[in-house]
């Protein structure tokens, strides 16, 4: 059975989590992102093959190269992307409250 | 429920805007940035330097099991108590570089208080290498937490 492939299995794997970060500033051929890794080059071909089967990547053809992108929209939306950030802010402010309402009552 | 912490990203901008309201009076909110004590309590780092002052400056480092894994610093540009800070931010050893935070204290009613952070990078590359830094935490807990669920599983 070929289970189909999705996003939970695309980043369980180091290498592809470093494919994943190195392309959320830039679009890479393919021989560009693996001169990144010490990894040979058919594994990340592999790997950028599962990435783009899981839409995490989008492929475009620029006059005989392919420029691989990162796809924020499967991570459904960009502000998905900035979550994790806006998570980080929350739970600092939520400190400051917390250490002034103490600070508040002394 | 209303996120209370809110950020703006708009694309092909080099800026962020982040608001949050509080339940406190905005010179509480406003102390908690500029106490030393209290900042390092909130913060979670050690306050090696603050100057609260026109052309002061700050340095703040974290360390974890005896190494210094947080180093940050900045200057202040202009500090108006319980209105506004215009400060620099540069996180050392980071790709981000310094940016510019324009900090805005605003008062609601008397025991709430708004603050508005815009920070401006030297480009939108530089913003993006922000905005990664929790985003590749939070892919590595993805993980993790995939990786719980199929140890639980076996």
């Amino acid at each position: 059975m070929n289970l189909r492939r999705d996003v939970f299995q695309a980043i369980a794997d180091p290498t592809r989590r470093a494919i994943l970060l190195l392309l959320t500033t830039q679009s890479m051929t393919a021989g560009a992102i693996a001169s990144n890794f010490d990894t040979a080059r058919p594994t990340v071909s592999k790997h950028l093959q599962i990435l783009t089967e899981c839409e995490l990547l989008k492929q475009e053809q620029q006059g005989r190269e392919i420029h691989y992108h990162f796809n924020p929209n499967k991570m459904k939306e960009i502000a998905d992307f900035i979550e994790p950030f806006r998570q980080m802010w929350d739970a600092k402010f939520d400190k400051l409250e917390e250490v002034m309402k103490k600070y508040k009552n002394k | 429920m209303e996120q209370k912490t809110k950020i703006k990203a708009e694309e092909g901008k080099q800026e962020l805007i982040i608001t949050r309201e509080f339940d406190l009076p905005v010179e509480l909110l406003f102390k908690a940035y500029s106490e030393t004590e209290l900042v390092a309590q909130w913060m979670g780092t050690k306050v090696i330097k603050l100057e609260n002052k026109n052309h002061g400056s700050y340095q703040f480092e974290t360390s974890y099991n005896g190494n210094v894994v947080f180093k940050a610093n900045g200057t202040i540009h202009t500090f108006i108590p319980d209105q506004k800070i215009i400060r620099t931010f540069e996180m050392e050893n980071a790709l981000i570089g310094v940016q510019l935070e324009f900090l805005e204290f605003e008062k609601k009613t008397d025991d709430t208080s708004k603050l508005t952070i815009q920070i401006i990078y030297k480009s939108e590359k530089h913003r993006a290498e922000q905005l990664k830094l929790p985003f590749a935490a939070g892919l590595n807990m993805a993980h993790n937490k995939l990786q719980e669920l199929l140890v639980k599983l076996k």
